[in-house]
C-alpha cells in the first residue's frame, strides 16, 4: 500500500492543475472514509463522493409508499437492513415495525420469497432498490416465482442504473469532474463497456475499482497517470472479476424482467431512463399498482442530502451536520445508510484532531 | 451497493449451491455462474453468486480482507 | 426431573400445577436447601466480610436453545459474570422465567438443566424462583429474569476512574462468538465450528485478582461488544482506548460470518469474556495469570490507554501496519447490510 501511495504522490506532482476525481458507489465510499484515504491524497488529487449510496437516493416518497403498504393488513414489506433506518416524511420502517406494521428484514430476496411461500395468506413486498449489482438478485426471484406459481410475492420497484446519472453529473457546471472511479461490483454484472460513454461523449476518464483501500488507490493511481498523460480511458485494475462484457446471464434475465423508466433521485429530481421499472406482462408482481394513499412527500427543512449526494458540498456544509443530524437521530438519508455520504464522514472523518497521537 | 464477498463453492446442482467463507456456509443460488464448478471461487451478493473470481487473486482479497484497513500510513 | 409436555396457562396460576411444575423440575435441577423450603423469601446466612454487590438482568435470547448455550446458562452466567466484573464473588441468584403458553416442554427443561449446570460450575446458589405463563402470542416463548448478590472483599476496589493511560488492556479470548452464534442461527448461516463462548467467568476473575496484578477494571463485552464498552471506559475514564487490530483474537467462524453479513466482530456479543484494564507494568503477569485458568486459555493483550485528547476520537484501533483509524459506536441494532 505505501509503494502506491508514494506512486501516487509521483505522478500527482506531474499534474499540471488539480484533479477532481468522483467515486459514485457507496462501498468505495465507506472504504475511502475507513481507511482515511482522502487524507491521504496528494494536493492536486481531490477524491469526491457521488450518489453512489442507492438508499441515500431513494426518493421520501418511495418510503412513503413502502410504509403505506406496509400498513394494509394482509401486507408483509421485506427489506434490506439498509432501508430500515430511513427517514421518511413521517417514521422509519424501523419505527413502522414497532407501531405493528409487518416488516422483515432480508439477507437476500430469495428469503423474501421464502416468505412468500410460507405464508400463502399474506401479500409480500419485497422492496427492490439498489444498483445493478442487485437487480440480478431481484430478477433471480422473481423468475423462481413465476417458474414455481408462487402469486403473492411482490417487488415495489426502486432499482437505478448508474449512467444516466453520471452523464448528469458530467454536464454540472458546479461539478468538474475529470474521472471516475467505477464501481467494481456493477462492473461484474454489467461489464466495463457499459461505461465507455464517458469517453466517447465526455471526454472523461473512469477506472474500474475493488473495494479494499489498496483497491482504490490503485485505481485512483491509474486515473491520475491518465489525467498525467492527457488520456480518457476506461481502466479496470479489478480484472480478478470485472470483465468487459459482464454476465451475460444476469444481464438477460434482468431484461426479460425490467425495462428502464424515469426515475427520481433525491438532489437530482428525474433523471430520464435512470430506473428499472417492470415490464408490463409483470403487472401481477407490481406493488406500485396497488392503490393507497401516500402522503404528500416532506423533506426535513435545512438537509441539504441532495447537495451531498451530487458531490457539490462535503458533509460538514451541511448545517445540519452533527448539529441535529447524526447517526443515531439520522435527519436525511446521507447520514441513515452505513454507506451514506454523511455517515461515513461522521464516523471516520468528523475528528479535528485526527486519528493519529 | 456492493457488499459482495469471495466465497468456495463447495456443492451445487443446476441452480443451487452452497458456498463457504471461513467455516461458514449459506445456500446461494448460482444460476449466474453455470461454469463454475465446486472449488472454485465464486463472488457472493444478496443470496447469489454474481461471477467467478480468479483462484489466486480470491486468496490474496481474503488475505486483503483480513487486513482491511492496512492503508492508513503515517506520513 | 421431569418437565410437564407443554407450558399451560395453569402452570403459572400459583396452584396445583405450579406446584408440580417446581417440585418436579425446578426443584430436582437446582437442588439446594434454599430453594426447597419453598417459602416467601429466602433468608440467608451472614454475608462474608465485604461490600454487598447487586446486579439484575433481563434475558430475551432468540434462538433460546444455541450451539454452545440456552436461555439458562445464558441467564446464570450472565449475572455472576456482571458481579464477577465489579469485582464481587457471587453468591446467591434469583431466577425468574416468564413462559408463554404452548412452550415445548423440552425446549424448559433443556433450558432449566442448562442453568443448573451454569450454578454448578459457577459455584452460586439459585435462592428463589418464580413462573409465570403468559397467553399464547403475548410473549416471545421465554424470558428469564434474574438478580445476584455477591459480596467484594475488603480491600478491593475496581473501576474505570482509576484507569490511566499507559494501562494495557487484554482480552480472555476470542472476541464476538456468542453474538456470530446467534446471528448465524437467525440468518440460515451453517458453521460446525461456531459455538457460543457463554460461561461463568468469576473463577477466572479471582484467579487474575490473587495474582497480584494491579487490575484497575474489568468488564465483560455482553451486547454491543468490545467497543461498546471501550467507548463506556473511554467516556469514564477520560482516556483513549487504542486497540490492535493484530492483536484481536477473532475465529474464523466468526470472521466469516461478519463477511458475510457486513457486520464487526468488535460489535458481537460475547458471554464469557472479560476484558481487563491493567497497571502497563503488570500486563504481562495478567496475561499469564488468565492464561492459566481454563476459561482464559486464549487470552491476549489487545491494546492500550493513551491521553485522551479533545476533539479526537476516543477509540480508535492501530492497523496492520501502524496507522489509526476510529472505531464509532453502534446505532441501534448493527442489522445486515447488502450495501
Amino acid at each position: 500500500m505505501a509503494g502506491i501511495l508514494d506512486q501516487l504522490r509521483e505522478e500527482a506532482e506531474k499534474l499540471e492543475r488539480r484533479v477532481t476525481l468522483m467515486e459514485v458507489c457507496g462501498t468505495h465510499t465507506h472504504s475511502v472514509a475507513g481507511a482515511g484515504l482522502r487524507r491521504l491524497m496528494p494536493q492536486k488529487v481531490r477524491l469526491i463522493s457521488g450518489p453512489g449510496c442507492p438508499v441515500c437516493v431513494t426518493p421520501v416518497d418511495y418510503l412513503d409508499r413502502a410504509l403505506a403498504l406496509a400498513a394494509l393488513p394482509g401486507n408483509s414489506i421485506c427489506t434490506f437492513g439498509d432501508l430500515m433506518r430511513v427517514p421518511s416524511s413521517t417514521v422509519s420502517l424501523e419505527h413502522a415495525r414497532a407501531e405493528g406494521a409487518r416488516v422483515e428484514v432480508v439477507y437476500s430476496p430469495r428469503d423474501a420469497l421464502d416468505m412468500a411461500r410460507a405464508n400463502p395468506d399474506q401479500r409480500v413486498i419485497f422492496l427492490a432498490v439498489g444498483f445493478e449489482t442487485t437487480v440480478p438478485t431481484i430478477a433471480g426471484a422473481l423468475a423462481e416465482a413465476e417458474a414455481e406459481g408462487v402469486p403473492n410475492f411482490l417487488i415495489l420497484p426502486g432499482n437505478k442504473t448508474m449512467p444516466q446519472v453520471m452523464r448528469v453529473l458530467v454536464d454540472d457546471p458546479e461539478l468538474d469532474v475529470d474521472g471516475f472511479l467505477l464501481p467494481g461490483h456493477v462492473s461484474v454484472i454489467t461489464g466495463w463497456r457499459l461505461f465507455e460513454f464517458l469517453t466517447a461523449d465526455f471526454d472523461v476518464s473512469g477506472v474500474v475499482a475493488g473495494f479494499l483501500p489498496t483497491d482504490v488507490a490503485q485505481g485512483v493511481l491509474a486515473l491520475v497517470r491518465q489525467a498525467v498523460e492527457g488520456k480518457a480511458e476506461i481502466g479496470n485494475v479489478y480484472g480478478r472479476v470485472v470483465t468487459a462484457e459482464g454476465n451475460t446471464h444476469a444481464l438477460e434475465l434482468v431484461d426479460r424482467f425490467f425495462e428502464p423508466s424515469d426515475e427520481v433521485w433525491r438532489g437530482f429530481g428525474t433523471v430520464p431512463g435512470s430506473g428499472l421499472g417492470l415490464r408490463p406482462e409483470f403487472d401481477h408482481r407490481n406493488a406500485a399498482l396497488i392503490e393507497v394513499a401516500v402522503p404528500p412527500p416532506a423533506e426535513p427543512v435545512g438537509c441539504r442530502c441532495g447537495d451531498v449526494l451530487r458531490g457539490v458540498i462535503d458533509p460538514p456544509e451541511c448545517p445540519l451536520f452533527d448539529a441535529g443530524c447524526d447517526p443515531d437521530s439520522a435527519i436525511g438519508a446521507c447520514m441513515v445508510s452505513s454507506e451514506g455520504t454523511c455517515a461515513a464522514w461522521y464516523r471516520h472523518e468528523r475528528w479535528t484532531e485526527g486519528a493519529g497521537s | 451497493m456492493c457488499l459482495a464477498i469471495p466465497m468456495v463453492l463447495v456443492e451445487r446442482n443446476e441452480f443451487e449451491g452452497v458456498a463457504e467463507i471461513d467455516g461458514v456456509q449459506r445456500r446461494i443460488s448460482v444460476m449466474y455462474v453455470p461454469e463454475a464448478e465446486v472449488g472454485d471461487y465464486v463472488l457472493v451478493h444478496a443470496g447469489y453468486a454474481i461471477g467467478q473470481v480468479d483462484a489466486d487473486e480470491a486468496a490474496k482479497t481474503l488475505e486483503l480482507l483480513r487486513e482491511y484497513s492496512d492503508s492508513m500510513v503515517e506520513l | 426431573m421431569k418437565a410437564p409436555k407443554r407450558v399451560l396457562l395453569a402452570h403459572g396460576g400459583g396452584g396445583h400445577l405450579t406446584r408440580r411444575l417446581v417440585e418436579e423440575l425446578f426443584l430436582p435441577a437446582l437442588q439446594n436447601p434454599y430453594l426447597a423450603t419453598l417459602t416467601d423469601a429466602a433468608v440467608l446466612p451472614e454475608m462474608p466480610p465485604g461490600r454487598p454487590a447487586l446486579s439484575t438482568d433481563a434475558f430475551v435470547v432468540d434462538p433460546p436453545i444455541f450451539s454452545g448455550g440456552d436461555l439458562g446458562c445464558l441467564s446464570i452466567c450472565g449475572t455472576v459474570n456482571d458481579l464477577a466484573m465489579s469485582g464481587a464473588r457471587p453468591l446467591w441468584l434469583t431466577w425468574a422465567l416468564i413462559l408463554e403458553e404452548g412452550v415445548d416442554g423440552d425446549l424448559l427443561e433443556t433450558c432449566v438443566r442448562g442453568a443448573a449446570s451454569a450454578a454448578k460450575d459457577a459455584g452460586i446458589t439459585v435462592v428463589a424462583g418464580d413462573t409465570k405463563v403468559v397467553p399464547r402470542g403475548k410473549g416471545d416463548g421465554l424470558f428469564a429474569v434474574t438478580a445476584g448478590l455477591g459480596v467484594v472483599p475488603p480491600g478491593r476496589d475496581l473501576s474505570d476512574t482509576h484507569i490511566e493511560p499507559g494501562d494495557a488492556i487484554l482480552v480472555s479470548g476470542p472476541i464476538g462468538d456468542h453474538g456470530a452464534t446467534v446471528l448465524a442461527h437467525r440468518h440460515d448461516l451453517v458453521a460446525s465450528g461456531l459455538k457460543s463462548d457463554c460461561a461463568p467467568l468469576a473463577g477466572l476473575v479471582e484467579t487474575l485478582l490473587e495474582s497480584g496484578a494491579a487490575v484497575r477494571a474489568l468488564h465483560d463485552p455482553t451486547r454491543g461488544g468490545v467497543v461498546t464498552v471501550c467507548h463506556e471506559v473511554a467516556g469514564r475514564s477520560g482516556a483513549k482506548v487504542v486497540l490492535e487490530e493484530k492483536a484481536l483474537p477473532v475465529r474464523r467462524e466468526v470472521a466469516g460470518v461478519c463477511d458475510l453479513l457486513g457486520l464487526d466482530p468488535l460489535a458481537l456479543a460475547c458471554e464469557g469474556r472479560a476484558l481487563a484494564w491493567v497497571a502497563a507494568d503488570d500486563a504481562d503477569r495478567a496475561l499469564k495469570a488468565m492464561r492459566s485458568h481454563p476459561l482464559g486459555a486464549e487470552s491476549e493483550i489487545i491494546g492500550n490507554m493513551e491521553a485522551g485528547l479533545s476533539g479526537a476520537p476516543p477509540v480508535v484501533m492501530k492497523t496492520r501496519v501502524g496507522g489509526e483509524r476510529p472505531l464509532d459506536l453502534l446505532s441501534g441494532l448493527d442489522l445486515p447490510r447488502i450495501c
